[in-house]
């Protein structure tokens, strides 16, 4: 009686643990059954490099590379701006900060990562989308750099948390060996403590970076949505993401424009799924 | 001649006192073994020299030290001169995660006294010949420090010292990660070195002190007991605790 108790415990627990690789691959089934019926009609360099939508105009423009440029130039800004502050808030929390701070900065970086996307959103569309207009005297702030922006604060986080983790968990040896060298705090940090820690903190920006391209309630309402292909940060933009949200609602299923949207949707697992690999790769290395 | 000058230092983890009342005179370009049970202060000792207690958060010395006629435990000391003069090797090896090249040349780097890329090569070159690591290395300074053995980097630590012209040697148990043959080429090693520097070492390894050292140092429960000519504390130890020590009667 009891082995067969075990017996379908057991068969619970593995099917509990089969099932996420189930969803997953049912997912990916059906994005690629979706997706990939798009290429029927359309051919894939046009899809990806076609540097016009218009899917809703007859006939049909389908070409993503404003959503891809739109997506990148988003992320790219975000990174610019959150990877010297969060790499700088790591060190400052491992090595810097004493007790109390530290407690209180790891509190509010977690409140940080709290906050819903949405707030975020709205936040920045009340606070920062005048501001950004004002500034720079443009006839609309809603922009890319505005989106950056947002984005960054959502980057943070993960890259602290991840980043602070790796500084930590440097061994104390190597630090008193740079001290014992009669190196300031600074250049111990900056030539050996960094250095010691880089994969760590390279796997914390590609995941911070992971996280801001596949962000989507934020860059709807902050970053103007207009599929052009952006020429300035300043300038509106559409990511990826937004289009899929924004458009899904109002395609007709089965049409052309429906199937491109399952498209992509694949661009996007694949930008993303290769950036968690590299993030990945570099958390492997420095383990070993 | 006396190359560090310890008059009355008193030292205390928060209440706890580590070091009580030490006095010494460590002797320029001799080795001078400190010994004594685990927990009897030995390491703490040594890490007043090089201020490496600061680093931990509570701790009070009184007390003076005298290097080169500096008083190394003073509020005013220059720790970064202190410490490049004053250089530590430490139990477990230490390099950088870095290349074999930038272990030595980081020393010269912080320091600025060597920015010059031939001449740095050139410093490099001769710390690796004193420690005799040059022959094995030269072709690979560009590889990993951490791809050594345990022996390789414990020289590669003793070069990083050499570079910088550290003239006392500070170490913790420099052999107790070591083999018995590797042991006894870094014994060999510090006998080497002495011609030029001080050199302080702490040891478990009662065997150890007996071999390399000239003068010992016997610690019991923070204090000095004993510290007298190596000779003399092996063989005619004045302290009945000494005594009691090295015959193995506690420890």
């Amino acid at each position: 009686m009891r082995k067969f108790k075990e017996f379908i415990i057991e068969k619970l627990i593995l099917i509990c643990g089969s099932a996420s690789i189930f969803f997953v691959a049912l997912i990916f089934v059906f994005l690629l059954k979706e997706g990939l019926s798009l290429f029927k009609t359309v051919r894939l360099g046009a899809f990806l490099f076609g540097k016009s939508w218009y899917p809703i105009s007859e006939p049909a423009e389908l070409g993503i590379l404003p959503l891809i440029l739109g997506s990148l130039l988003v992320t790219a800004g975000a990174a610019v701006i959150s990877v010297p502050i969060g790499v700088g808030c790591a060190v400052y929390i491992a090595e810097i900060a004493p007790g109390k701070v530290k407690e209180v900065l790891k509190g509010g970086i977690e409140l940080l990562a709290a906050i819903p996307s949405v707030v975020l959103g709205f936040i920045g569309m009340v606070t920062l989308v005048p501001w950004v207009k004002n500034i720079f005297h443009l006839p609309t702030g809603l922009t890319a750099l505005s989106g950056s922006i947002m984005l960054a604060f959502m980057a943070m986080p993960t890259i602290v948390s991840i980043a602070e983790d790796a500084l930590y968990s440097v061994p104390r040896s190597y630090k008193e060996g740079a001290f014992a060298l009669g190196a300031t705090h600074w250049q111990t940090i900056w030539r050996v403590l960094l250095p010691a820690a880089s994969s760590g903190i390279l796997a914390a920006v590609m995941l911070g970076i992971g996280r801001v391209i596949g962000e989507t309630m934020a860059v709807m309402m902050i970053t103007g949505n207009s599929a052009v292909i952006p020429h300035t940060i300043l300038a509106p933009v559409r990511t990826l993401t937004a289009t899929v949200a924004a458009e899904m609602g109002e395609a007709v299923v089965g049409s052309e424009h429906y199937f491109a949207l399952f498209a992509v949707g694949i661009v996007l697992f694949v930008i993303s799924f290769a950036i968690n690999v590299t993030a990945d790769l570099f958390l492997h290395r420095e383990r070993r | 001649m006396d190359k560090i000058i310890v008059r009355g230092l008193n030292l205390w983890y928060g209440d706890f006192p580590a070091l009580i009342n030490v006095n010494a005179d460590f002797k320029e370009k001799k080795i001078t073994a400190i010994i004594g049970p685990s927990g009897c202060g030995k390491s703490t000792m040594l890490r007043v020299f090089n201020r490496m207690n600061d680093l931990i958060e509570g701790v009070r010395v009184t007390g003076e030290v005298d290097i080169d006629g500096t008083n190394a435990v003073s509020p005013e000391a220059d720790l970064i001169y202190l410490r490049r003069k004053v250089g530590m090797v430490f139990q477990r090896p230490n390099p950088f995660p870095l290349s074999i090249y930038e272990n030595i040349a980081f020393g010269l780097k912080i320091h600025g006294i060597e920015r010059n890329a031939d001449a740095l090569a050139g410093v490099i070159e001769e710390s690796l010949r004193r420690v005799l690591l040059w022959d094995d290395l030269k072709d690979k300074l560009k590889r990993s420090a951490l791809r050594l053995s345990l022996e390789q980097k414990q020289r590669l630590c003793i070069a990083r010292l050499l570079a910088v012209k550290s003239d006392v040697l500070l170490m913790d148990e420099p052999c107790s990660t070591l083999d018995p043959q590797a042991t006894e080429r870094i014994e060999e090693l510090m006998r080497e070195l002495k011609n030029n520097y001080t050199i302080v070492v702490v040891t478990h390894n009662m065997q150890q002190a007996a071999r390399v050292s000239d003068e010992t140092g016997f610690m019991l429960l923070g204090e000095m007991v004993e510290f007298a000519a190596t000779r003399e504390i092996f063989t005619a130890p004045k302290d009945k605790r000494t005594e009691d020590y090295i015959t193995g009667r506690y420890g």
